[in-house]
């Protein structure tokens, strides 16, 4: 047999995705689980605010004294990573890892569009890391905390913050297609 | 049924469960996102240029299943939709940093959990979004400060679902947005067909029995309902503990669980006018003193600070109650005797509002306790069951003397504790963090 057909873990065949309807279906499920064990919905975005609350209270604690957002995540003696989000975003990290590792999807690439540099790609996703997250803090949650979690449960405000993600989205693609085209 | 299970509400170190059950939600959620190809950004840009729409559809099918399993759930009574979150509404910062957000999908090609699941398999471009996105969140929790009131108070509605909004009953939006999924389906398959030049006949015929039965599902949820007050006031269960002290033995503690019922009937709900007083001294604790009794009542005498919902209104304000105050506020509930009283906490818990209490004996045994010296206010001898039962020479409302007692004159007073504080999950960080 060929090197693909060799039981490394870190080199097995890769598979296709699932179907995205399947894969939808699963999350509804996790999800509802979610809501129907714990009450809480699903999210990241508030797991990165607060290990950046840790990091800064680590540091400098008197800078957190100083800073209202800060001080209801760390101030005093609450520890900011005391919060749901913070399992749920390292139990995402090795979920995404374990999926990687069984589908044979466990490589180091850059995933880009044909015609922009590698480097062009990592600035840009650093960019959009910074401002995705900037947005999702100002708006008290992502796609996930917003509008996955607050979808179901028919949030009025999720459902606008999930049309005004869409809505920045689509209305600024024209104008970056060369990055993905 | 009690579901949520108040034990994993909120995540603590003296559970160490809680983290476990957290963390295995959050292994799903990964391992989800990263076998529906969330870990590659071209398949998440692809969504914005119509060429392929597996962004839209897990995500809608995601929030159709859970909404649908979700609010089936709460018809049938095995959930408290009470006691699940449901992101309070702030329309302008929602606004806002949604379309911020958007700009940051389509630069970046990621959102902050597919992200995870990319960088978690290798993929470089996803740590680059990682990382920047802790800087993001960093300058947030910077700049905040320049618009915090705006952040704070912009077109704030607390917990506003979509039913309250269109005034329809739960289950047709859940129906309607099922419908709404579907059509949206429908056009995605037609775009991928016609912009993506995809071959539509290869998808598996599954998924239009998928939908049929999400269609039957969302009827379900329709026909069964929300469960009423007085359904889910019966099956309310309070715990109280009860310490049996033997001489020369370690006290004996017993758990007892009662229904709503029997917490009226053992008395187990009403405050003396001292327990409802000394509660404004109580670092602990924040009690909200709730005037059940008509406005003209009102404005003859309430206590200091007591704010006027008449009996027939209370229900108005339930939304309010579940989201607003602080999680250690203390509803005290007042009417002249008890019966306007007793009527709102039914109303009041049925509703899942907690720390709910009836001051005994309403204004009338205030004045009793606290006013007896005051030879203003004389008493009524004809005043029925829950009328005023004291005549009063001018309409004071909160000005006179024994509607702020004062703390030095009763600094020492002796009741039996009847306040047991609830603390529900902290509100401050909000539903993503």
């Amino acid at each position: 047999m060929t090197a693909q057909a060799k039981k490394s873990i870190f080199n097995r065949p890769e598979k296709p995705y699932v179907h995205p309807y399947f894969g939808g279906v699963v999350l509804g499920i996790v999800l509802f689980l979610a809501f129907f064990l714990t009450g809480n919905g699903l999210g990241s975005s508030g797991a990165t605010s607060r290990i950046d609350a840790a990091i800064v209270d680590a540091v400098s604690p008197s800078h957190v004294d100083n800073n209202p957002y800060l001080l209801k995540m760390a101030g005093g003696d609450k520890n900011p990573l005391d919060d749901w989000i913070v399992p749920v975003f390292f139990g995402a990290l090795i979920g995404g890892f374990t999926s990687g590792l069984f589908n044979g999807r466990l490589k180091f690439i850059t995933t880009k569009g044909p015609n922009i540099s590698n480097r062009t790609r990592w600035l840009m996703a650093f960019l959009g890391g910074v401002l995705f997250l900037y947005g999702a803090r100002m708006a008290r949650g992502c796609t996930s905390g917003q509008a996955l979690s607050g979808g179901a449960t028919l949030s009025a405000g999720s459902w606008l913050v999930m049309f005004a993600i869409f809505g920045g989205a689509y209305g600024l693609a024209y104008f970056v297609r060369k990055l993905w085209n | 049924m009690n579901f949520p299970l108040p034990e994993f509400i909120v995540v603590s170190a003296s559970n160490p469960w809680t983290y476990i059950l957290f963390g295995v939600i959050g292994f799903a959620f990964g391992y989800v996102l990263e076998m529906s190809g969330f870990g590659d950004s071209r398949k998440l840009a692809a969504q914005f240029y119509f060429t392929e729409l597996t962004v839209l559809k897990v995500m809608f099918t995601a929030i159709v299943v859970a909404m649908v399993l979700t609010f089936g759930a709460v018809g049938l009574g095995l959930l408290d939709f009470s006691q699940v979150w449901v992101n309070p509404t702030y329309l302008w910062s929602g606004i806002l940093g949604g379309l911020i957000m958007g700009v940051g999908f389509i630069v970046g090609g990621f959102c902050p959990t597919t992200s995870l699941a990319s960088a978690s398999t290798g993929k470089i471009d996803g740590m680059f979004f990682m990382l920047g996105g802790f800087v993001g969140a960093a300058i947030f929790a910077e700049t905040e400060k320049f618009f915090t009131h705006w952040y704070n108070n912009a077109g704030y509605y607390g917990r506003l679902t979509l039913d309250q909004v269109f005034n329809l009953p739960i289950g047709v939006v859940v129906l309607l947005v099922v419908l709404m999924a579907l059509f949206m389906f429908w056009g995605a398959e037609q775009l991928e067909r016609i912009v993506g030049k995809k071959d539509m006949s290869r998808e598996p015929k599954l998924r239009i029995a998928g939908a049929g039965a999400l269609v039957v599902l969302a009827f379900a949820v329709v026909f069964i309902g929300s469960p009423s007050i007085e359904e889910k006031y019966n099956n309310l269960t309070f715990t109280r503990t009860e310490t049996i002290q033997l001489e020369g033995q370690e006290p004996i503690v017993n758990t007892i669980t009662y229904s709503a019922d029997q917490m009226l009937a053992n008395r187990l709900v009403f405050v003396t006018p001292a327990e409802a007083f000394k509660a404004k001294y109580n670092q602990g604790m924040k009690p909200i003193y709730l005037d059940v009794r008509a406005e003209a009542d009102y404005n003859l005498y309430h206590i200091e600070n007591a704010v006027n919902v008449p009996l027939d209104r209370i229900l108005e304000i339930v939304p309010v109650l579940l989201s607003e105050p602080p999680a250690n506020s203390v509803f005290i509930l007042i009417s002249n005797d008890e019966t306007a009283a007793v009527s709102a906490w039914k109303l009041l818990v049925g509703s899942s509002v907690q720390n709910v209490y009836i001051l005994e004996g309403g204004v009338n045994n205030w004045i009793a306790f606290f006013g007896s010296d005051d030879k203003t206010l004389r008493p009524n001898p004809t005043a029925g069951d829950d009328q005023l039962g004291y005549l009063f020479p001018a309409a004071l409302g909160s000005r006179y003397e024994s509607c702020s007692p004062d703390p030095v004159e009763y600094e020492k007073l002796e009741f039996e504790q009847k306040i047991i504080l609830q603390l529900k999950r902290d509100k401050s960080g909000g539903g993503c963090g």
